[in-house]
């Protein structure tokens, strides 16, 4: 191992403190930043992320006042893998981190997936989340492919085949190993806007190093682009039941890895009382691209603990 | 009943054989909360081949995955499983029938949509689970239930009782089933209750609602 071997990216700082929640069984790897004495704000995640791809936005929070905590979701980043996954076992596991951080209704940023899960904790238990932020994590049917169309019998059904055929071979699958240029590369596919140095940073924090190379920790038996029954307007008319002072942000640009929802998408599933703000010229990982913007954002909304009076 | 040990991505998975026997084999698949048992093989007696019974995930003897994450389509792998083993040959012939009751008739419904080269049939039966979550969401609840490795998995019960069922969504595999398969029939419908998705299903092309015996007949000879 040499000094190469690890990565740097300006303004990013790993957590000041890390713990394991257990959720049913599933280890739950947290991680936290700022004064552990501060009021504390949760931080979900997107799909295929892990918390520290917030160490440039939580020393943030944290600098404002905040007590900032993250976990990694089941199969991502430094949590266990399980044998399943599927949105209301997020969600679950969810309300085992809040339940090691307070009783009481905690104010929440979600990204992407984590927006969503934390949209659907917000309908379903609103006594666990006081406001909320979804950093574009609110699904709009845009870009999604129909699976309901029947032209489209063929392409299902090879999507299916593939999907099965992964299930019969993920208990002996691995990820590719590779150089930390080389897993930046890839993700740089899903990721296309982000800084080259960003993600070579993450392999290094969201990757291991192994005899043969670094590997992403992301559990190889998940698989991006699942299939279902489930519908964007599901989750647009659980936006609706939302009675938590609620934030939407979302980016200006279209990213393989978002929904491409856009303000007039959601306007009219938007609760009374709640926003939607567009940044521009920024694309799905909102937070990372412009970091010190969402900020404000979301102080506005959540409050700022470390102000003097 | 003899077990063939299986493992689906990194749980156990039972296979039963409920009794040996030559040709197209016919793959049972219990309801929500059941398990394979030897009293299966009744109703089926008139097969010429081969039976065999699947336990789901979180069933009967097959493993529980920690935390739970359960939705149909999982169960749709653990049916691939059980044909990667009973079939590896992907002509079709001899091919394997499949027959649920309830929520194995709804799991049996998508594997023949999704592996219609090696799914030569598939039967729908009344059985618990059928109705599934309905047609879309309704009001969620968020429950924990305990688990303590045993079957049938509290967390299977309640997320596999609550997996929302779109009509339009299940007429995909079902023409899926019916396009892909070669098969004129290429689903039996021998259910007395209609919850919509089966519905949807039973008045698709290539479907035929009959009795067990008489499906069994057709998809014997298919």
């Amino acid at each position: 191992m040499t000094s190469t071997e690890t990565r740097s990216y300006p303004g990013a700082r790993g957590p000041d403190r890390q713990r394991r929640v257990d959720a049913g069984g599933i280890g739950l790897a947290v991680h936290e930043w700022g004064d552990p004495g501060a009021p504390p704000v949760m931080l979900a995640h997107g799909g295929f992320d892990f918390a520290r791809t917030f160490d440039v936005f939580a020393p943030l929070l944290a600098e404002a006042g905040w007590r900032v905590v993250s976990w990694d979701q089941r199969g991502h980043g430094d949590s266990d893998h399980a044998a399943l996954y599927q949105w209301e076992a997020d969600t679950r596991d969810a309300l085992a981190v809040f339940a090691s951080v307070s009783d009481e209704p905690l104010p929440v940023i979600g990204h992407s997936k984590g927006g969503s899960i934390m949209s659907q904790l917000a309908a379903i238990a609103p006594g666990r989340i006081s406001a909320l932020v979804n950093i574009d994590g609110v699904p709009s049917s845009r870009a999604m492919p129909d699976v309901q169309d029947h032209d489209q019998t063929k392409l299902l059904a090879d999507e299916l085949a593939a999907w099965l055929d992964h299930r019969r071979a993920s208990a002996t699958n691995a990820r590719k190993p590779g150089t930390i240029e080389e897993l930046a590369e890839r993700r740089a596919r899903m990721n296309p806007r982000l800084p080259r140095q960003w993600l070579e940073y993450l392999v290094t924090i969201g990757g291991r190093r192994d005899p043969d190379g670094w590997r992403w920790k992301i559990d190889p038996s998940m698989r991006m682009g699942g299939f279902g029954p489930w519908r964007p307007e599901w989750s647009l008319h659980r936006l609706t039941d939302i009675s938590v002072p609620l934030l939407v942000v979302l980016g200006s640009e279209p990213e393989p890895m978002g929904w491409g929802t856009k303000t007039g998408d959601i306007w009219s599933y938007l609760p009374r009382g709640s926003r939607a703000v567009e940044v521009p010229d920024v694309g799905h990982f909102v937070h990372i691209e412009a970091p010190e913007a969402v900020l404000e954002i979301a102080l506005d909304h959540l409050g700022r603990p470390g102000a003097r009076p | 009943m003899k077990r063939v040990d299986l493992v689906h991505n990194r749980l156990p998975l039972a296979l039963w054989e409920l009794r040996p026997g030559q040709g197209r084999a016919l793959l049972l698949l219990h309801g929500l909360g059941e398990r394979t048992h030897p009293g299966a093989l009744e109703p089926v007696e008139p097969w010429p081949g081969p039976v065999y019974g699947l336990d789901f995930t979180g069933h009967g003897a097959s493993g529980v995955p920690l935390g739970g994450g359960y939705y149909c389509e999982v169960l749709m792998g653990d049916v691939d499983i059980a044909l990667a083993h009973l079939d590896p040959d992907s002509s079709g012939d001899p091919g394997v029938t499949v027959a649920g009751r309830g929520l194995g008739g709804y799991v049996a419904l998508l594997i023949a949509g999704a592996r219609p080269a090696l799914v030569r049939g598939a039967v729908i039966s009344d059985g618990p689970g059928l109705h599934g979550g309905g047609p879309s969401p309704s009001t969620p609840v968020l429950l924990r239930p305990e688990q303590d490795g045993s079957t049938p998995d509290p967390v299977a019960l309640l997320e596999l009782a609550t997996d929302v069922r779109p009509p339009d969504y299940a007429r995909t595999y079902a023409w899926q089933a019916s396009a892909l398969s070669g098969l004129d029939t290429a689903i039996a419908v021998t259910a007395v209750n209609r919850p919509p998705w089966l519905a949807e299903v039973a008045a698709q092309p290539g479907v035929v609602e009959t009795d067990l015996p008489s499906a069994l007949a057709l998809f014997a000879q298919a």
